[in-house]
């Protein structure tokens, strides 16, 4: 044994409190900051030719490879670098052309003054990892196929405004929309073009080879895959766009999160991505040699979602009582370790729409009881409020299984408990609670993060639209039974405005009612712990994108 | 021998109808289903929802979905995975081996070390190693696997850096040194309950024979002790370790859910984990199927081998 193993084993035997971390144990000191724990970035210019790999650990795997079918983030990872879209949007919020030539606008005739026709003209230069031409015929088809009543489709939110689309050259494409659809600029942006000369030849869409062997036009061809471990995507040469300058991008199903630090920390996998790298680490991470890890703001908002359609969330005093004993600072800093920020709005700090003037919390315990008392809740003997016999009690639910939330629900019961509410604590299996009890709105209050956007846009009619309540026959996700006429208007107007600076408007009154009327109870918005390996260069989180996977073109080796 | 397995083999069909109908209405009537995974985290509608359970066919009444499920599996077709749209018998395929290597390899190292240490500690009852031996095995068998899992990466792999934090193999590498080297830390986790079980197995079937007087003849007439270990006593006390291999063979196909985990091995134990989580009824069925099926083949092939190994018993 070499005197450098006899000093790890002494480590081993005597282990700090950073070892623990790793293997699990021990409580993590509060986190300083929630900033972005960014090291020296190493200078460097990318490869003439793809070089080396890079390992992409992820907590769940990614199974689908048809970008139109239903999948998860995971799998929208690697959608991102084998198929391309029409356009994306960057980081700071801008639309990038990709495979369109330019950007459809009102102003250069791309979209008409009605908002009703499109017309797209796209780069004749690119081709399908086969070789075969990219042309406005695969346009066609996948806008085709996504309508098609056969298909397994994702959805078809947008999509179905289509109509009559016209192939008019082989670089540019038309269409009619049933109604002025401003949100579909944003849906197209994820929305990832098929080839119709393979997919057509396919007796049934839904199972064609293609599934399991898919040919894009992305900067990443595909490779291979290894069932529960890995999937592996190798340089598309004839790329059309900069790069790649990686020769290969593995993909690495990695489902236990502390295994996945572990094997960061040994340098097995290069960045984590979904689901990062937990709080509790983030911490110990930071002083990693050889790593940088970023703290990233998601989409999500972390909120307790209230069912409106019961007697207790029905009464806004309850909301606001609520709100208001809710001790978010304690709870972020004390449970989330002070990385997420607080936030009024079911909007991202970083959307174009967000409205910064909203109310701020207030945590005010007596204010909270006043208020209760005013409409009528009064303490009963065991200390819980009732009100025309109804109780102030209620369930909160989450995905069983999660140690974070799980803290955070006991830290709420304290806090509700001081204004006389009693919440019992109901969590359930992943694929129990986000089933029937969700969509059905049959839970009391549940604790969720959710991306409220539609794309990127702001626009929320499946959220909060009257129209979209499942449990009434609706068609959408509002499934905390959020009814409001002024709502539902302003949806209807900013669905059909082009111009940026009014749908802000449009948008922004559309928060402030929301916040008003509390039809969730914000927390904060959601942060991805990652980690990269130092010289890692090109990484470049994008909000507006399911992925921070969305652009692995343009990483590269810094030598 | 014939008539025996012919009506065993009656006997097994029968059996895998029940276990298909349970296991069919438990994993249908448990709440949720599979259309969670996308109920968050995607704008997906309650219609979009509704539309993709009824083009996989989960709106249809459950004895209906049985019965298809029942006579496709009849004509050969396991069904389709929900996940990646894979035939589960090729999903089931593709992770049967790294399952089998890990399995093997943990079950030959625990029936070599187990069987050595239960028949030392037999033959020196009460000696300091038979002390050992015997807390060595309790410990290791209250030991949770994930937390030596967990122990073994953090020792070896992180702080000493001898053995890799998990995986199959190195991508882009997957020689059969590699392959070694990513073996041994979960082989090594693996065989230790393995090994203690093999040991308190062994210890015991190893003092029942010892005790008995046909030991006791052989050691009066004078044979040497070696002679009558393995001559008399070994070839007895090994007779019902071939119910324990017996039972030991689905859980060699099955998987081992904890250490796959841990250890990032892509292998049966971990895909039925990860299937059961995404309710991709399919393959939990497959899986289920084929554990089934194996429990069954295990039994016949220790009472197969019985009749072999023990002339007193004969199959009829």
């Amino acid at each position: 044994m070499t005197q450098d193993d006899t000093a790890r084993l002494s480590r081993i035997l005597a282990p700090t409190r950073r070892g623990l971390f790793a293997i699990g144990g021990g409580a993590a000191a509060a986190m300083a900051s929630g900033t972005a724990f960014a090291q020296g970035r190493p200078a460097g210019r990318p490869p003439e030719k793809p070089r080396g790999q890079v390992v992409i650990g992820l907590s769940q795997e990614p199974t689908v490879f048809h970008p139109l079918m239903p999948g998860i983030e995971v799998d929208q990872g690697v959608w991102w670098n084998l198929f391309s879209t029409l356009w994306y949007i960057d980081p700071d919020g801008k639309f990038v052309p990709d495979l369109a030539a330019e950007m459809p606008s009102q102003t250069n005739g791309g979209i008409s003054e009605d908002g009703l026709t499109w017309k797209v003209k796209l780069r004749r230069d690119v081709k399908w990892h086969d070789g075969t031409a990219f042309t406005a015929e695969d346009v066609k088809f996948t806008l085709d196929l996504i309508n098609n009543p056969n298909f397994r489709v994702r959805n078809r939110v947008g999509h179905g405004l289509v109509k009559d689309i016209k192939v008019n050259a082989v670089d540019e494409i038309e269409w009619r929309m049933d109604a002025p659809y401003a949100p579909y600029l944003s849906i197209l942006s994820l929305t990832f073009m098929v080839p119709k000369h393979i997919l057509s030849t396919a007796t049934d869409p839904n199972t064609s080879p293609f599934n399991n062997a898919p040919v894009g036009t992305g900067a990443f061809r595909w490779g291979s895959r290894t069932a529960g471990d890995n999937v592996q995507l190798v340089a598309n040469p004839a790329y059309h766009g900069a790069g790649p300058y990686l020769e290969r991008v593995v993909f690495k199903y990695i489902p236990d999160l502390t295994v996945m630090y572990t094997q960061f920390r040994t340098g097995q996998i290069d960045y984590t991505g979904i689901s990062g790298i937990s709080p509790n680490f983030a911490r110990e991470a930071q002083a990693l040699r050889g790593r940088r890890v970023h703290v990233n703001p998601t989409a999500s908002v972390e909120s307790i979602a209230p069912n409106l359609g019961s007697p207790v969330f029905g009464d806004k005093a309850v909301r606001q009582a609520l709100y208001m004993s809710m001790n978010k600072k304690a709870l972020i800093d004390a449970i989330y370790y002070g990385l997420p920020t607080p936030t009024e709005s079911f909007l991202p700090a970083q959307s174009w729409a967000i409205n910064a003037e909203l109310p701020k919390h207030e945590f005010n315990v007596a204010k909270a009881n006043e208020t209760l008392e005013a409409a009528g809740w009064k303490r009963g003997p065991d200390g819980i409020r009732a009100k025309d016999g109804v109780k102030l009690e209620f369930a909160n639910s989450t995905t069983a299984g999660n140690p974070v939330r799980e803290q955070a629900q006991q830290v709420l019961m304290q806090d509700w408990k001081a204004v006389g509410a009693a919440m019992r604590i109901q969590n359930m299996p992943a694929a129990v609670i986000w089933g029937e009890f969700w969509q059905q709105s049959k839970f009391s209050s549940v604790m969720v993060a959710v991306n409220y956007m539609l794309g990127s846009d702001p626009d929320v009619t499946p959220r909060f639209s009257s129209k979209a309540i499942p449990a009434k026959g609706g068609r959408g996700q509002n499934t905390f039974q959020f009814e409001n006429s002024r709502v539902d208007a302003l949806l209807e107007t900013g669905a059909t405005q082009f111009e940026q600076a009014a749908r802000r408007t449009t948008y922004g009154q559309i928060q402030r009612i929301i916040r008003d009327e509390l039809a969730i109870l914000p927390i904060f918005q959601q942060v991805l712990v990652e980690g990269t390996k130092d010289n890692l260069t090109g990484f470049k989180p994008n909000i507006n994108t399911s992925s921070n996977c969305w652009n692995v073109r343009e990483w590269y080796w810094a030598s | 021998m014939a008539p025996y397995l012919i009506r065993r083999f009656g006997q097994a069909v029968l059996l895998l109808l029940v276990v298909s109908m349970i296991g069919f209405a438990i994993l249908h009537l448990a709440p949720g289903g599979p259309m969670a995974q996308y109920a968050i985290g995607s704008n997906m509608s309650q219609e979009d929802l509704d539309r993709i359970a009824q083009q996989l066919g989960l709106d249809r009444p459950l004895p209906v979905q049985y019965a298809e499920w029942l006579w496709r599996m009849l004509g050969g077709d396991w069904g389709t995975s929900f996940r990646d749209g894979q035939p589960v018998l090729h999903v089931i395929g593709s992770h049967l081996g790294a399952t089998l290597q890990l399995m093997l390899t943990a079950t030959l190292l625990a029936i070599f070390l187990g069987c050595w240490i239960g028949i030392l500690g037999a033959i020196r009852r009460y000696s300091v190693f038979d002390y050992l031996a015997t807390i060595g095995a309790m410990v290791a068998l209250s030991i949770p696997t994930f937390w030596f899992g967990l122990v073994t990466i953090f020792v070896f792999s992180v702080e000493l850096g001898w053995l890799p934090a998990g995986n199959r193999e190195t991508v882009g590498d997957g020689s059969l040194l590699d392959m070694l080297h990513h073996l041994i830390a979960p082989a090594m986790v693996l065989a230790l309950v393995e090994t203690a079980i093999w040991s308190r197995f062994m210890r015991s079937s190893m003092l029942d024979v010892v005790n008995q007087d046909y030991i006791r003849t052989a050691r009066a007439k004078g044979l040497p002790r070696f002679k009558v270990l393995t001559r008399h006593a070994l070839r007895n006390a090994l007779l019902p370790m071939i119910t324990v291999a017996g039972l030991q063979m689905p859980t060699l196909l099955g998987g081992a859910l904890v250490t796959e985990t841990v250890f990032t091995w892509p292998g049966m134990g971990r895909l039925f984990l990860d299937s059961i989580s995404y309710r991709d009824y399919p393959v939990v069925m497959g899986i289920l199927m084929f554990s089934a099926a194996m429990v069954l083949i295990g039994n016949l092939l220790a009472d197969m081998l019985y009749a072999v190994a023990d002339p007193r018993i004969r199959l009829g």
